[in-house]
């Protein structure tokens, strides 16, 4: 067991690494969700279904939409700069 | 600043914050042991306290009950914040918004979807007291089903179900439920929040008192302000689009 929850939180740390490596903002936006993703597998591993469920709730629903939905405004009011 | 001092500068910051961070690391206990005795005791309790038996729950419902009503008001208040700011601010209203997603296929799985992730939703809700879940997770894929509606292209349904006429109400409605709860069991003659109700059986979903309705109470809110959060957001998005087609 102790093996398992190692391997994932060396996922964790790898992912946490692509995120703040991505350049690009809205790869960035899809790599978080990702990141995300293993935070989940992390949580499920550590026995605490109730914060796995949260976390799958904010990494790939919550915080995604907010940050697209703020990236296509800013798009357009850049372009319109243009 | 040159490049050279801003490297010396992370250097140095770094170093101390590895020092302290390893003081830190090598204080604690070893890793999977908790030493708290708190955890212990009411996993011990709670099931004959409070017949829950997802003592998560019960935690966060009722003996932390108030804790959860602060985080409730503080997501009503930083949504009620967003709405304010970007409905006085906006301009124009978005009156001829286009379906931007043409294909009969999308709309239809996306659609299809819809009922599923609402089903899932009210399931994670019911019983969060139970199994793993609870209002604030069911809340969000609730909210999450009806962003489906517009992901699937029918951001006119989605609208019109919109902020003034169902969405305000019903997050006002969760977090004003949370407090009438409180408010209720104070004049009841118990203490703020205090589990009053019939306790029912371990693990029916008649049980837990008013872990049941405060849970039901937070998933409403939860769902309101994560749609009215989404709709405020989206909404700039199409004014820009009418702004574009415009010029």
């Amino acid at each position: 067991m102790i093996g398992v929850q190692l391997a994932t939180i060396a996922l964790v740390g790898v992912t946490a690494l692509f995120v703040v490596l991505t350049q690009d903002v809205l790869r960035q936006a899809i790599v978080y969700g990702i990141y995300g993703l293993t935070l989940v597998a992390l949580f499920v591993v550590l026995q605490a279904p109730d914060v796995a469920l949260s976390e799958i709730v904010v990494s790939t629903i919550a915080f995604p939409l907010v940050i697209l939905a703020t990236l296509a405004k800013v798009k357009r009011r850049d372009d319109r700069k243009k | 600043m040159t490049r050279r001092t801003r490297i010396a500068l992370f250097l140095a910051g770094a170093a101390g914050f590895a020092v302290l961070l390893g003081f830190g690391v090598a204080g604690l206990s070893p890793f999977g042991h908790y030493p708290g005795p708190y955890g212990k005791v009411i996993s011990r309790v709670e099931p004959s306290e409070r017949h829950v038996t997802n003592v998560v729950a019960a935690v966060v419902f009722d003996y932390r009950g108030l804790d959860t009503m602060g985080e409730e008001l503080i997501l009503f208040c930083s949504v009620m914040g967003v709405a304010l700011l970007l409905r006085e601010t906006r301009e124009h209203a978005a009156e001829h918004v286009r379906d931007p997603v043409e294909s009969d296929a999308l709309r239809a799985v996306g659609l299809a979807a819809v009922p599923a992730v609402v089903v899932l939703a009210l399931y994670l809700i019911a019983h969060g007291y139970l199994t793993p879940g609870g209002g604030f997770q069911g809340g969000v894929v609730a909210a999450s089903g009806l962003l489906l509606v517009w992901l699937a292209g029918e951001w006119r349904t989605l609208r019109s179900a919109g902020p003034q006429t169902l969405v305000d109400p019903a997050e006002a409605a969760g977090a004003a439920g949370f407090v009438a709860v409180g408010v209720g069991t104070l004049v009841a003659g118990g203490a703020f929040l205090e589990n009053l109700l019939p306790l029912g059986t371990l693990g029916k979903l008649t049980s837990g008192g008013t872990i049941a309705i405060v849970n039901w109470l937070a998933g409403l809110e939860v769902a309101a302000a994560f749609v009215l959060l989404f709709i405020e957001f989206q909404t700039e998005v199409q004014v820009e689009r009418q702004k574009d087609r415009a010029e």
